[in-house]
Formats: C-alpha cells, sequence, structure tokens
C-alpha cells in the first residue's frame, strides 16, 4: 500500500516536470499552425490553427538572410552535414587516441591522456581566436571543413573510450595476437565490436554538440550558404509564425537522431547480457 | 636439436623482478612437459616467453628449428589456454574456433570442416551459436581447448587452465586434456602449481622454484628420487614428513631413533624426509605415533600425530584399519623409504 503510495507520488511529480517542459513546446507549436494576424490580435494560441502547411512550407522554401540566398531547407542540410561529421569524425579520432594511449607501450601515455584530458578545461570559446586564424590562414574559411574539424578532437569521448579499453582483459589482446591479429585487427575485430554500445552514444552525444553549436559557425562562415539552424534561429527574420514554424522544426532533428538510434543503443546494451 | 630448446633464458622485468634465472630445457615433439611449482617461481612468465607475449631478457628459444627470440607471437604459431579462457565474448563458440583460421586466410570450406572436427572432438558441436557467456564454466574451457586445437599449431601451451573449475569437472577435464593431447600428439606445456594434476599430466615435469628449475624428469623418478628438500616437499600428497636429525659415520640419530648403515658420506645436520604411504605399522617399530587426527578417505586413512616434539606426523594406513585419536602406534620405515638432506642446502645427501 505504502509503496502504490510513493509511486504514485513519483509519478505525480514526474508528471508535473513534464508539464512543464511540454506545455511551452506545445504552445509554440499550436501557435506556430495559426496565421500572424491571429497571433499579434489574440496572443499564444494553445490549441491547433489551420495554417500548418502554408507557414511551414513558406518557412522552408523562403529564401532569408541578407542577400536572400539560403533556405531553412539548406540551413538543415548545412547543421546535418557538420553535426553528422562532427560526431563521426570525433568517434573516430577519440576511438584511435584512446587506443594508442591504452595500448601503445609509450611511457608517457599516462601524461599525454591528462595533456588531452585538460584541454576540457579549455573550451572553443577561449580558443576561438587562434582556431579561428589557423582556419583563416588555411583558407578553410567558409566550407564544411572549417565548420566540423576544429571541435572534432573531443577529451571527453577519449576519456570514455580510453576507460573502456582498460577494462578490456589482457588476456583478450594476447589471445587474439596468439590467433594472429596484428594491432590493427584486434582494433577492428575486438575493441570496435565491445565497444559499440558506447560508440552510439557518443554519435548522439557528440550529433546533439555539432548540432547545437552557434558561436564557432557563425565566426567560421561569412558567406550565408554555409549557414546553420542554430544560427538561423537567430537571423531568422520575418513573422512570429515563421520563426515559430522554424524553432519546432529546429527540434526534430536531435530528436529523431535518439531516437533512431536509441534502439541500437538498446539492443547493443542487452544484446551481449 | 630438440623440438623446444630452451638455453639459458632468463627473465628480468623493467621493475628489477628477476622472474627466471638461466634456465634450459628440451622438450621433444609431442611431448607433455608440466612445469610445477608454487605461486610467483616464474612459470608463467617462462611459459609467456615461449608465446612470445614476454620479451626474453637473456638466452635463446629455438622452437622447430627456428630461433624464437625476435618472433611475434602471432608469427610464433603456437596456442595458447588461459587461466581465465580469454574467450572472445563477442563472437559465438564458431567463431572464437575460426578467428585464428580465418587471419591465416583459410578458404572458408576449410575452415567450417575443421572447426566442426574440433567441436565434435570436443563435444560442443551443439553451443556452436551461442555466445561465451551463455556457457558453463566447463564448456567454456573446452571452447578455450578447441580454440586451440583447431590451429594445429606446434606447441599447446596451458597456464592453469583448470584452476576456475570445481573439483570434479577439474579432475574430468585433466582426463581429457591428457586424452586429447595423446591423441592430436601435439606438443604441449602445462603450468600448474597442483602437484596431483602435474604428476598425473606429465609426460615429464620441471618443478620450478625460484625462477630455478629444480628437477626434472618423469613423476615417478622425481617422487621416487627428489633431488631436493624442496622438491621432496612439494611432490607428493599428503606432504613428506620431515624430521631433524644428524648423520655420523654412516648413522642417522633423530630425536628418538637411529638408522644404521645409511648410503650416504655426509657428516653432520640432516633433515629426514620420510613419505606418509612409506610407512608400515609393526611390533617394535623405529617410530611411536600418538594419534590426533584421522581423515577418513574411505579408500585408505590420513593418520596425523605427535613423535615427541614433532607435531603433525603424518601416516597413510589402509582405509580398513580403525584408528582412533589416542592411539599409539608403532611405525616402521619400508625399506631404504627414507630421503636424507643437506639441512643448510637442501640438496639430498643419500
Ligand atoms: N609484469 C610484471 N612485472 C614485474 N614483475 C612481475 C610481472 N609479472 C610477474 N612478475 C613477478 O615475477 C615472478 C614470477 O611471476 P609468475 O607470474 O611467472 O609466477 P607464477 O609461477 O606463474 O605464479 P602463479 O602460480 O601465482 O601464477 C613473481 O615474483 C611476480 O611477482
Ligand atoms: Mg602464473
Amino acid at each position: 500500500m505504502t509503496r502504490l503510495i510513493t509511486s504514485g507520488f513519483s509519478h505525480f511529480i514526474l508528471f508535473i516536470g513534464i508539464f512543464i517542459m511540454i506545455v511551452p513546446v506545445w504552445m509554440i507549436f499550436a501557435s506556430s499552425t495559426h496565421s500572424g494576424l491571429t497571433i499579434n490580435t489574440q496572443g499564444l494560441q494553445m490549441f491547433l490553427g489551420d495554417s500548418f502547411y502554408e507557414n511551414y512550407l513558406r518557412v522552408l522554401l523562403y529564401k532569408g538572410g541578407f542577400f536572400k540566398e539560403i533556405t531553412a531547407l539548406k540551413m538543415f542540410l548545412n547543421s546535418f552535414i557538420m553535426a553528422t561529421g562532427v560526431a563521426i569524425l570525433s568517434v573516430i579520432t577519440s576511438l584511435m587516441a584512446a587506443y594508442a594511449l591504452v595500448y601503445f607501450r609509450t611511457k608517457y601515455a599516462t601524461l599525454l591522456f591528462w595533456m588531452i584530458f585538460v584541454t576540457i578545461l579549455v573550451p572553443l570559446e577561449l580558443r576561438i581566436f587562434p582556431t579561428y586564424s589557423v582556419m583563416a590562414e588555411l583558407n578553410l574559411v567558409n566550407s564544411y571543413f572549417g565548420l566540423i574539424v576544429p571541435i572534432s578532437a573531443s577529451a571527453i569521448a577519449t576519456l570514455f573510450f580510453r576507460q573502456f579499453y582498460k577494462t578490456v582483459p589482457d588476456e583478450l589482446l594476447e589471445s587474439a595476437k596468439l590467433d594472429g591479429a596484428n594491432t590493427w585487427r584486434f582494433f577492428i575485430d575486438f575493441l570496435l565490436p565491445l565497444s559499440k554500445t558506447m560508440i552510439v552514444a557518443m554519435l548522439i552525444f557528440m550529433f546533439v554538440f555539432g548540432y547545437n553549436q552557434y558561436l564557432w559557425p557563425l565566426l567560421v562562415t561569412s558567406s550565408e550558404q554555409y549557414w546553420t539552424v542554430v544560427m538561423g534561429l537567430k537571423m531568422m527574420s520575418g513573422s512570429i509564425v515563421h520563426r515559430f514554424a522554424f524553432v519546432m522544426m529546429s527540434m526534430v532533428p536531435p530528436i529523431l537522431i535518439i531516437i533512431v538510434l536509441q534502439k541500437h543503443f538498446i539492443k547493443g546494451v542487452f544484446q551481449d547480457k | 636439436m630438440s623440438f623446444l630448446d630452451l638455453k639459458n633464458v632468463t627473465k628480468i622485468y623493467p621493475n628489477g623482478t628477476k622472474a627466471v634465472h638461466e634456465t634450459s630445457l628440451s622438450i621433444n615433439e609431442g611431448e607433455f612437459m608440466v612445469f610445477v611449482g608454487p605461486s610467483g617461481c616464474g612459470k608463467s612468465t617462462l611459459l609467456r616467453m615461449v608465446a612470445g607475449l614476454e620479451d626474453i631478457t637473456e638466452g635463446d628459444i629455438n622452437l622447430d628449428g627456428q630461433l624464437m627470440n625476435e618472433v611475434d607471437p602471432s608469427e610464433r604459431d603456437v596456442a595458447m589456454v588461459f587461466q581465465n579462457y580469454a574467450l572472445y565474448p563477442h563472437m559465438n563458440v564458431y567463431n572464437n574456433l575460426a578467428y585464428g583460421l580465418k587471419n591465416r586466410g583459410i578458404d572458408k570450406e576449410t575452415i567450417e570442416q575443421k572447426v566442426n572436427d574440433a567441436a565434435k572432438l570436443l563435444q560442443i558441436s551443439d553451443f556452436l551459436q551461442r555466445k561465451p557467456s551463455m556457457l558453463s564454466g566447463g564448456q567454456r574451457q573446452r571452447v578455450a581447448m578447441g580454440r586451440a586445437i583447431v590451429r594445429n599449431p606446434k606447441i599447446f601451451l596451458f597456464d592453469e587452465p583448470l584452476s576456475n573449475l570445481d573439483a570434479k569437472l577439474r579432475i574430468q577435464m585433466r582426463l581429457e586434456i591428457k586424452k586429447l593431447q595423446q591423441k592430436v600428439g601435439v606438443t604441449s606445456i602445462f603450468v600448474t602449481h597442483d602437484q596431483v594434476e602435474a604428476m598425473t599430466l606429465a609426460d615429464r615435469l620441471a618443478v620450478i622454484n625460484d625462477g630455478i628449475i629444480e628437477q626434472l624428469g618423469t613423476p615417478i623418478e622425481i617422487y621416487n628420487n627428489p633431488k631436493s628438500l624442496f622438491v621432496a616437499g612439494f611432490i607428493g600428497s599428503p606432504q613428506m614428513n620431515f624430521l631433524d636429525a644428524n648423520l655420523n659415520n654412516k648413522t642417522l640419530s633423530a630425536e628418538n631413533f637411529e638408522i644404521k648403515n645409511i648410503d650416504s658420506d655426509y657428516n653432520g645436520e640432516v633433515t629426514l624426509g620420510i613419505r606418509p604411504e612409506h610407512l608400515i605399522e609393526s611390533e617394535n617399530g623405529l617410530i611411536n605415533l600418538n594419534v590426533e587426527l584421522v581423515e577418513q578417505l574411505g579408500s585408505d586413512n590420513l593418520v596425523y600425530g605427535q613423535i615427541k616434539n614433532i607435531k603433525d606426523f603424518c601416516y597413510r594406513s589402509p582405509g580398513n584399519q580403525t584408528i582412533k585419536k589416542g592411539d599409539t602406534l608403532s611405525l616402521n620405515i619400508e625399506e631404504n623409504k627414507y630421503y636424507i638432506f643437506d639441512k643448510s642446502t637442501g640438496k639430498r645427501v643419500n
């Protein structure tokens, strides 16, 4: 009986939490389906209107920006390219960095690791100007490469993979060696499959990280062709309903990626049990 | 030159631990060699140097006529069974067995054939699709064996592969390993600190102490003729009894008995060793044992007691005798079944 009460109570709290988070989102969504006139005269709406297609289509295809050469569709493409690039590149680099740190016989592996680790204390915002000048000198401003590469070295992901590799028993490596596996094969045939779930988790994490970038893309792109969704949120001009529609759409990719990859994530976790 | 040749092999770990001292050893093709010794004596280190998992500090290792010192483990064509099996957790049993073959670029049909043959031999055919986590300890052990067998390597190396199994399964697997090795005839080195395992498996036995091979020989040779106090104490179960004694002019005098006409010219303090199974009850025996504890094993009894000031002296009596606590037994030593060691060096002197 008491259990029922406590579980009822905790559910109650959870519902309040969900309510607080969902309602504003819902209000923006509901409002984005009305005409601009309705919002301006009657304020935010709680119920759906009838301008959904009209508003959303206009936002997707409308050429915005100062030079009128970027559409929301293109921004989504840019963000997708950037976030995917960051996710894949940072997972690859941190997997390999962790591999070298754990398995190569360097005396200074621990020192090297800590040097990588302290970069967490130096966020992009702090090193943004030197980073920018490097990119500028390499002529990589206004390119996907310039958007992606400078933020694709993740100390956190390296830390995660390193800690995981350290739990892999030495006998596994030795056994694989005796079975004729070289360094590279051990990485491909053992560490990659064994860290599958962690890789998926890191991909999600880094995708969202890349997608959420604002300051760096703002700095490294002067051409509107490279605007991302998060930049667009700020730059978008036009009626309030169109902005609401854009905000709603900007939430879709991260949610989608979590829903899609979550499946693999959970499968990976429970498969080997 | 024999099949596997160790010449003055020494191992010093980077932290300065000298784990193996100038060890030389030859193993013949098809032979089952067992390294036995107490924990930390360097058995695993020696084995791992043969496998190539540890660098050799000094000396040479030759396998099948080829110097191995600088050869990578993946090129040595040796197979090893680890104490914790080290099965590949993300691969099913089939792939665990097949992995080594795949790495050599053997074609699919041949791999399938070989894996199925090995699986049949080890009776694991029914589990080929399972992951190692879904197997019992004994089954995992078989898979680990299978992984070694399927590659048909030059040499099998076993590092205490049975120590994670319960007593009954150990005995069963011990038997199977021996049968299997006789069937496939691959040269093997088996490391253990269990002397019963060592005795039962070995064609030849190397008793290792503190990084040195103390004695090398067939199990029976070593049991009958231990060359040092250490070997005498290590081989045989229950352990040999040791008594302090003095040897003078071929007469050995222990605390309360004497043995005359001993075949040794050594004079001085010695340790007398007598195996529990080399004592017989007789009237007016040399030794009077005050019984303190009797362990009844069914087939025989282990009788522990005191002789004057010596405690925990053990005598193995036939199982049909009833001996109780408090009895006094009069015991004789079987003809010439005693061992005399120099007390200071531990070397055998008779
Ligand atoms: N990587 C290492 N670095 C330094 N010393 C080591 C290392 N591995 C083992 N040793 C030392 O070398 C000696 C021999 O170790 P080894 O593992 O060969 O013993 P063992 O006979 O296999 O013992 P056990 O029966 O407990 O497995 C020990 O004193 C051990 O502490
Ligand atoms: Mg060992």
